[in-house]
């Protein structure tokens, strides 16, 4: 097990930069989540970390060594790729116990080694097939049997549940927490999923266009985003965002379009006039009937989940989405009132898209 | 309702294969059958499928009385030389173009492309000039070494698209494993080229196999002989003696084909792990 | 813009022999097959085209001399040239043509699985194992009404009024070569469509099926779009190499009856061995590689135009 610094790293192929100077520590043992959009850097930065790319500049250290000129195999760190990158020539129990076997491990341990990953995982009886003849959610855990059997420093996670259907990649969701609790390795991990993200992480990196926008614990991210791209990225549904400007008067309020206020729980440090967006959660968009204090609203959409039901209103020329845990809350074609509760709105510079307060 | 239909469609599709069978195999089917034809039935009989008497006379006499199996034995060193020279060569090359991009990759592509579009015969007499005084007009080794040139392009070509089929995650994989770059190659990325190669070395060892052209202007001697030029050979010495060099014709194929036979499975599965991409 | 990246981005740190190292890894690899093609092709190539430029004459001492174009303002005047050009385009043309048809067919019956399949596939390809030369003899002798069967099915079958050597017949001899090179050569279009055919992902085809597409409807939307990276660049590379191919016909007609068989790659041969004018060969040669420069070029620019509008 070990830390992982990394400082100021930069990325660029020619003349293209990727990554702008990421800076980044991730202690020892620690669930490190990286999301972000397609194209913004992760899988870079992670081939980076795991020595399949060079640096262009910056430091990168595995417990507290600098590894920047070290090969993929001097860093002793473990990978699981989207598309797992079986050898289709050997076995099961071959693909696990190759890296023991290049390290020349002996063959008492090498067998008990991946036994027990085998009982882990539950591959017991597939030890002797080649991938060709397993199921995607077989492959996915031989490909994590693979990286387990050595104990290495860390674990990188390149989105190795998004080949698997819904039902499997929930399971596994299950599984890789359970297994980095019995482990405790430092990990890192890539994902689209926003669940995958939330329930896995101790820590969020959410990273747009090469840089790191906020890093965090996932509620830390769910509930104090640090700028407009990390609100709107997560969280789904995604969070309302009307542009207004702020007035200092009465306490402090929002003025959006067509007139509309929306008072806040007190003044924002921010001066009067200035251009911001007002971001909310439809979860904790309020709807009532008309007639109570709120903004008149009509409903273009209902979608119900299930779960609960998304309402689509349209007020002051936007669209407001609102989540509802009941059900039959509106109908399409209703007149309601909306209303933000002070205490759940987000204030964002629109100018620089940084939080306000 | 679809069955007869069904039918019919089975009916066509193995009797065209047989039509293709059949066309593939019947002028090899008359190498033998003029091979086996005694003399003097040669002309008289010529048309017929099958002599009224066969003879295994003119066999006999390439393989005892002519200078055929020491031909044979010099094309079978020439050929598989070249084979396996030019797959090793190939194998390493086209993984450097499959895997790297480096500055003037464009180029090197460029200059094998041209390599593939004049005529050969265009070089015979510099590559005669160039050979002699170095000693090698003469011997198998400048055969070879002009055989492993000629198909080096093309073969360095067809690993490149093997190599291609294969993701570069898996090499990754390995190195992370703890490979290194050439441990990787070699335990991971070679034993899944394998067809592949052995596609190559069949294309090459025919290729060799059958080179007249600068076998016949490179080597004067009868000990540096390979088996096409001992064939051309027997128009002259026996004032064309047909039944003879179809046997000895015949003779040579039967290497060919079983080496043929043995990776033509490979051929299709070894093209199909890259194909010929575009 | 490049040096400001490099600044900002900082210098590779990495020990110099490392550096050089890694650098040239592609380098030592690609290295043995670019020595070899480059002394034993390209350095010969270079002096095959100074030739075409030069009065060179094996056997005659008092030839070598520069003498600029006139090799080409020879050629310009050549009839046999001219016709062997036109040849040259008939027999690549209904060569390639050909070959690739019947390859096509041939891998699309193969496709399919059946009892035998293998062995058939194997039998298919065996024409290939036979050296050109030896096939060109062989086609030869069938094509004589004396000791091969083929003028008596014709005359059987009613195309000819006797059963003649076609091989002699001005208008016809060029087929003998064409059918003979069509018989060696369907292999090559065959293993390389078939191995294509074969990565098709076979859902697409299930899908297509649901979609209620006819076979033919399958064939023209999933096969051959699939085929057609394929096809172009095995289409590109056999006309070439067809367009050099002489040994058939040498073997066969060599040249005649009256040129009328003779192609360029077969004149080009005539002038170096039988005439031994080189020189004159070579000219002809840097002729015809300049107009499959051309073609090739203009294939390549064709596809990635057709590419692009996809
Ligand atoms: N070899 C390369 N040369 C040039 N640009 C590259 C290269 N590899 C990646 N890129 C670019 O780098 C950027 C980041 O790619 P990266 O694979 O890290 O994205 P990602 O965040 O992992 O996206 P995804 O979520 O889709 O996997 C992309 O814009 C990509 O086009
Ligand atoms: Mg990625």
């Amino acid at each position: 097990m070990a830390s992982i610094d990394i400082t100021d790293v930069r990325k660029a192929y020619g003349s293209t930069k990727i990554l702008h100077g990421v800076d980044l520590t991730i202690k020892d043992g620690e669930f490190v989540v990286l999301v972000g959009p397609s194209g913004c850097g992760k899988s870079t930065l992670l081939r980076m970390i795991a020595g399949l790319e060079d640096i262009s500049s910056g430091e990168i250290r595995i417990g507290g060594r600098i590894v920047n000129d070290l090969d993929p195999k001097d860093r002793d760190i473990a990978m699981v790729f989207q598309s797992y990158a079986l050898y289709p020539h050997m076995t099961v129990a071959d693909n696990m116990s190759y890296s023991l076997r290049l390290r020349k491990t002996a063959k008492e341990k090498i067998a008990s080694a991946i036994s027990g990953a085998a009982a882990k995982l539950s591959l017991t009886p597939l030890m002797e097939r080649r991938p060709k003849a397993l199921s995607g959610g077989q492959r996915q855990r031989v490909a994590m049997g693979r990286a387990i059997v050595r104990s290495p420093k860390a674990f990188l996670f390149d989105e190795p549940l998004s080949n698997l259907d819904a039902r499997l990649r929930e399971h596994m969701r299950g599984e890789i927490k359970k297994l980095h609790q019995d482990l405790g390795a430092t990990s890192i991990y890539v994902t689209h999923d926003q669940i995958e993200a939330m329930t896995l992480a101790d820590r969020i990196v959410a990273m747009n266009a090469g840089l790191v926008q906020q890093v965090g614990s996932p509620l830390d991210l769910y509930d104090r985003p640090a700028n407009l791209f990390v609100a709107g990225f997560m969280g789904s549904p995604a969070m309302n965002m009307f542009e207004g400007t702020y007035r200092a008067a009465n306490g402090g309020t929002v003025e959006l379009a067509q007139g509309v206020v929306v008072p806040l729980a007190g003044p924002a440090p921010t001066a009067d006039g200035t251009k911001l967006t007002l971001g909310i959660r439809p979860e904790h968009v309020l709807v009532g009937k008309t007639g109570l204090e709120g903004i008149q609203a009509l409903i273009d959409l209902v979608e119900p989940t299930g779960f609960g039901t998304i309402l689509h209103a349209s007020a002051f020329g936007a669209d407001v989405k609102a989540f509802s845990l009941e059900r039959g809350v509106a109908v399409r074609g209703d007149t309601v009132s909306v209303s933000f509760p002070v205490e759940r709105i987000h204030l964002f510079d629109t100018a620089t898209g940084s939080r306000i307060g | 309702m679809i069955r007869p239909k069904r039918l019919g469609m089975t009916i066509a599709h193995r009797a065209a294969i047989l039509v293709y069978v059949a066309f593939a195999l019947f002028p090899l089917y008359w190498l033998v059958k003029v091979s086996v034809t005694p003399n003097d039935l040669l002309y008289s009989e010529g048309v017929k499928m099958w002599p009224s008497r066969a003879t295994l006379d003119h066999f006999a006499f390439v393989l005892e009385h002519s200078d055929f199996p020491l031909f044979f034995r010099n094309s079978m060193i020439v050929s598989v030389s070249t084979a396996f020279i030019v797959t090793i060569l190939s194998s390493i090359g086209g993984y450097a173009l499959s895997r790297f991009t480096f500055r003037g990759k464009f180029w090197i592509v460029g200059l094998m492309l041209l390599t593939q579009m004049f005529p050969l015969v265009m070089l015979i007499a510099p590559i005669f000039k160039m050979l002699s005084p170095l000693g090698l007009t003469n011997s198998l080794s400048g055969l070879i070494l002009v055989y492993v040139a000629f198909n080096v392009p093309f073969a360095t070509f067809l690993m490149q698209s093997f190599f291609d089929g294969i993701p570069k995650d898996l090499e990754e994989a390995a190195m992370i494993d703890g490979a290194t770059r050439f441990m990787a190659f070699r335990q991971i990325i070679l034993p899944l080229t394998l067809p592949g190669m052995a596609a190559t070395l069949g294309f090459v060892f025919t290729a060799a196999w059958s080179e007249l052209l600068f076998a016949l202007m490179l080597i004067s001697g009868v000990d540096a002989s390979t088996f096409p030029v001992g064939l051309l050979s027997f128009v002259s010495k026996f004032s064309v003696d047909f039944g003879q060099m179809m046997a000895a014709g015949v003779l040579a194929l039967i290497p060919a084909c079983i080496f043929f036979l043995l990776i033509q499975r490979y051929l299709v599965q070894g093209l199909t792990a890259g194909a010929v991409k575009g | 813009m490049t040096e400001a990246v490099s600044a900002q981005y900082g210098r590779d740190r990495r020990p110099f022999l490392r550096r050089l190292a890694i650098a040239s890894e592609p380098y030592l690899y690609s290295a043995p097959a670019l020595i070899l093609i480059v002394t034993v092709m390209l350095v010969p190539l270079a002096i095959g085209i100074s030739y075409a430029f030069r009065d060179m004459t094996l056997l005659d001492p008092f030839s070598g001399g520069f003498i600029g174009l006139d090799h080409f303002r020879a050629i310009a005047k050549d009839k046999t040239f001219w016709l062997a050009l036109k040849n040259t385009v008939y027999w690549t043309g209904y060569s390639v043509a050909l070959q690739f048809a019947f390859g096509l067919i041939l891998a699309l019956l193969l496709d399919k699985p059946f009892y035998g399949r293998g062995l058939a596939q194997a039998l298919c390809f065996l024409p290939w194992a036979v050296p050109s030369f030896l096939s060109g003899l062989n086609w030869a002798w069938m094509f004589n009404p004396v000791v091969g069967p083929i003028p008596h099915w014709l005359y059987g079958i009613g195309l000819m009024s006797a059963p003649d050597n076609i091989l002699s017949d001005p208008d016809l001899a060029m087929w003998g070569p064409i059918i003979a090179n069509v018989w060696w050569g369907i292999p090559f279009f065959a293993i390389t469509l078939l191995a294509a055919l074969q990565s098709i992902p076979r859902d697409l085809y299930e899908a297509a099926a649901i979609d209620g597409a006819t076979p033919f409807q399958r064939f023209r939307s999933i096969t051959l779009p699939f085929l057609a990276p394929t096809i172009a660049i095995t289409v590109m590379l056999r006309t070439i190499w067809i367009a050099n191919f002489a040994d058939l016909i040498v073997v066969m007609t060599n040249g005649g009856p009256a040129d009328k068989t003779q192609i360029v790659a077969s004149y080009i041969f005539t002038q170096a061995f039988r005439r031994l004018d080189f020189g004159y060969a070579s000219a002809i040669a840097m002729v015809l590689l300049l107009l499959l420069m051309v073609y090739s070029l203009l294939i390549v620019f064709l596809r990635q135009t057709l590419l692009k509008e996809r």
